[in-house]
């Protein structure tokens, strides 16, 4: 930012950080932004793995290779390490199941089961607890001593946070005690009561499907006070002190706004936000001319291309201004916490490889003044 | 050119795109372009975005309330050359659809618990698509009441379309009979039907959302069958290929000259990118295009919502 902060550096909190949540709403350029905060880390000798959740192409779009469910060492980084890797949330959750169960055969029953096959895709949620999962395992994995995560593009950014206690409160045995009721130790049936309740959801989505949904169930039980234990530390180390949470915003105003919001919410859990970086913001070209002066200018010349150069000069620099403005409430909000803020702005070509990425982490780092491009 | 007729053929359209692209900006001057002409538009949100309130500039007096509710209010009226255009709004949220199927079909007094219990989550994890799919069968129903001539509804982002339009047919394969059988069978024939429905693609010219676009396009032709309109590009900078070139121009002694040569080479720079991506969408997908100028401001105003509803009537700045 033009202003100077009182947050630390973006450099500190790259040196100091164990654990970076990349936030924001979507179509900011969050995927992108997410790998060049791990590849700045990476040139400052950090050991970084980025998880990343959108569709592998997006990364790899980003960072010029091929990642896969496994992390993989981005070559041609000097400094530390660079690892990507792409979050596969059925492979992960299958993981999970089978650190879980008690015996191979209840892990088969499960992974076997098309009510649990179903979960990663239908249930909302799932998704952004397997990224936190993904995150706690690649935590304490000892090759990386930076985890850097991007998050799913959700209506509420929160999601994320309470994903794991959502998820464990579905499968404690929710539909089951609705359900069904332990009339004999080790036999379950259908309750009496439940059963006419049974047969209307089986008019309603087709027997076939109550019926996978009810073995799931009955093949879970057991393993819930594990899946709760394990979310349990998931979600204290997201709210412990390793992990930072990075929001991502473009300067435009409903994606400010929706930033505004996930910083408040954050606020609200007594997370504090470690950074906010304005990304793809139009550039000044000029801190020696405000607006009106430029529009005096244009005017001074007749209809020729000098008029359209200065004529263009106040459409972006009156486009910058603006959305310097929208970001305004976003940037007080932080007044007075230790948030490193960077501006990353609209580059000239689209980021699509590591030395785009490169340009990014310039900036990030603000070793280009806010004022002038390049 | 591409007349609005285009888009307003169906009584029914679908507008979708990749987060950031500016769905909920082309819903809005849609809606605006053909209340503009006298058509009675409903204009439903199914993801939760109160924006398209804002956009359309309703007067905040009587209804301050920003955001949509379940039940359908007016938003804009006496539009169009005798005042019978008008806007009027509401969501359509999964949630609230799935309750009120289960009201009914025999679950009345038990579909709150029903949520407060977390078995609507099973249900919809039972069924995948299952609230996609109700959504749709509302959608559907507020088609045949004939209460609106056009009918926008702004869209899930890009990768949820997708999904979101193929629930009708995955259900009806994977549930035999019943209902939920029926609604399937009866929302994806109005899916199929181009007199009734339209899918409108929206992306800004660049390399990620463009390749969104492509994949969206195809997947949804050939998964779904169902029409798509003209394509709207959005936010394209053409005027910026019109910026002279600072090489060509007599910059000798005009003061801040260097300053000026860079914000010229920028947005030219930018604006050629923008083309080649335009370009590579014309060679890619066989659609006509429809290319809506670039806001240079942090948000849109009512104004702007105008100035594109125009330029969607007058067949797209430029195309």
């Amino acid at each position: 930012m033009s202003t100077p902060s009182t947050g630390q550096s973006f450099a500190e909190l790259l040196d100091r950080a164990s654990v970076l949540v990349c936030a924001g709403p979507g179509g900011v350029g969050k995927t992108t932004t997410s790998a060049a905060i791990g590849l700045a880390a990476a040139q400052r000798g950090r050991r970084v793995v980025v998880v990343t959740i959108d569709p592998a192409k997006r990364l790899a779009d980003a960072i010029g290779v091929t990642i896969a469910h496994e992390p993989s060492r981005v070559p041609g980084v000097t400094g530390g390490e660079f690892w990507a890797v792409m979050l596969d949330t059925e492979a992960t959750f299958d993981d999970l199941v089978r650190q879980h169960s008690a015996t191979p055969e209840q892990a088969g029953l499960i992974l076997g089961n098309r009510f649990y096959r179903n979960l990663s895709g239908a249930l909302s949620g799932t998704q952004e607890y397997m990224a936190a999962e993904k995150l706690y395992e690649l935590h304490r994995d000892n090759r990386f001593d930076l985890v850097v995560v991007d998050t799913p593009p959700t209506r509420n950014a929160l999601d994320f946070l309470d994903a794991p206690k959502r998820l464990v409160h579905f499968l404690d045995h929710r539909l089951y005690r609705v359900l069904i009721a332990p009339t004999r130790i080790g036999m379950r049936v259908a309750s009496a009561a439940a059963q006419p309740f049974l047969k209307s959801l089986s008019r309603v989505v087709g027997g076939d499907a109550i019926a996978e949904a009810v073995s799931f169930f009955q093949a879970f039980d057991g393993m819930e006070a594990g899946f709760r234990s394990r979310a349990d530390s998931v979600m204290s180390l997201l709210r412990s002190n390793d992990t930072g949470y990075v929001l991502i915003t473009s300067p435009r105003r409903e994606a400010v706004e929706e930033a505004r919001y996930f910083a408040g919410r954050l606020a609200d859990q007594q997370l504090g936000v470690s950074a906010v970086v304005a990304n793809r913001v139009h550039p000044h070209f000029t801190d020696g001319l405000d607006t009106t002066a430029i529009a005096d200018l244009a005017a001074s010349h007749g209809n020729g291309p000098l008029r359209s150069l200065w004529e263009n000069l106040a459409l972006l620099e009156a486009a910058a201004g603006s959305e310097r403005k929208a970001l305004e409430p976003l940037l007080a909000l932080l007044d007075g916490q230790p948030a490193s803020r960077a501006t990353v702005p609209l580059l000239e070509a689209d980021v699509h490889d590591l030395d785009g990425l490169g340009r990014v982490v310039e900036h990030l780092l603000g070793l280009h003044p806010d004022g002038l491009l390049r | 050119m591409v007349p609005l007729q285009s888009f307003t053929a169906s009584r029914l359209a679908i507008v979708a795109g990749k987060g950031g692209v500016g769905k909920t900006t082309v819903t809005a001057a849609l809606a605006r372009a053909a209340a503009d002409r006298g058509l009675r538009v409903l204009v439903i949100d199914v993801d939760g975005r109160p924006g398209v309130v804002d956009l359309l500039g309703v007067p905040s007096s009587g209804t301050p309330d920003r955001t949509l509710g379940y039940e359908e209010r007016l938003l804009v009226g006496g539009l169009g050359p005798d005042g019978t255009g008008r806007i009027r709004g509401r969501s359509l949220q999964a949630p609230a659809a799935l309750v009120e199927y289960l009201d009914t079909h025999g679950m009345r007094r038990i579909s709150k618990r029903l949520v407060s219990t977390g078995v609507v989550d099973v249900v919809s994890t039972a069924a995948p698509g299952i609230d996609d799919l109700l959504v749709l069968g509302k959608i559907k129903a507020i088609e045949r009441s004939g209460d609106h001539d056009f009918i926008v509804v702004d869209g899930p982002a890009a990768g949820h379309a997708i999904t979101f339009l193929m629930a009708p047919a995955g259900l009806r394969d994977a549930i035999g009979t019943g209902p939920v059988n029926t609604q399937a069978a009866e929302v994806l024939e109005m899916l199929q039907d181009p007199a009734r429905c339209q899918v409108i693609l929206v992306t800004i010219p660049e390399e990620t959302p463009v390749n969104e676009t492509i994949e969206t396009a195809f997947a949804l032709e050939d998964r779904v069958g169902v029409q798509l309109a003209p394509l709207v590009i959005n936010a394209f900078d053409r005027a910026g290929l019109d910026v002279p070139d600072p090489a060509s121009a007599d910059l000798d002694g005009e003061p801040h000259a260097a300053t000026l040569a860079a914000a010229a080479q920028f947005r030219r720079g930018r604006a050629a990118d923008q083309s080649d991506q335009v370009a590579r969408l014309s060679t890619s997908l066989p659609l006509p295009q429809v290319h809506l100028p670039t806001v240079f401001a942090a948000g849109l105003a009512p104004e702007d919502i105008l100035t594109l509803a125009k330029a969607l009537d007058d067949g797209g700045a430029v195309a």
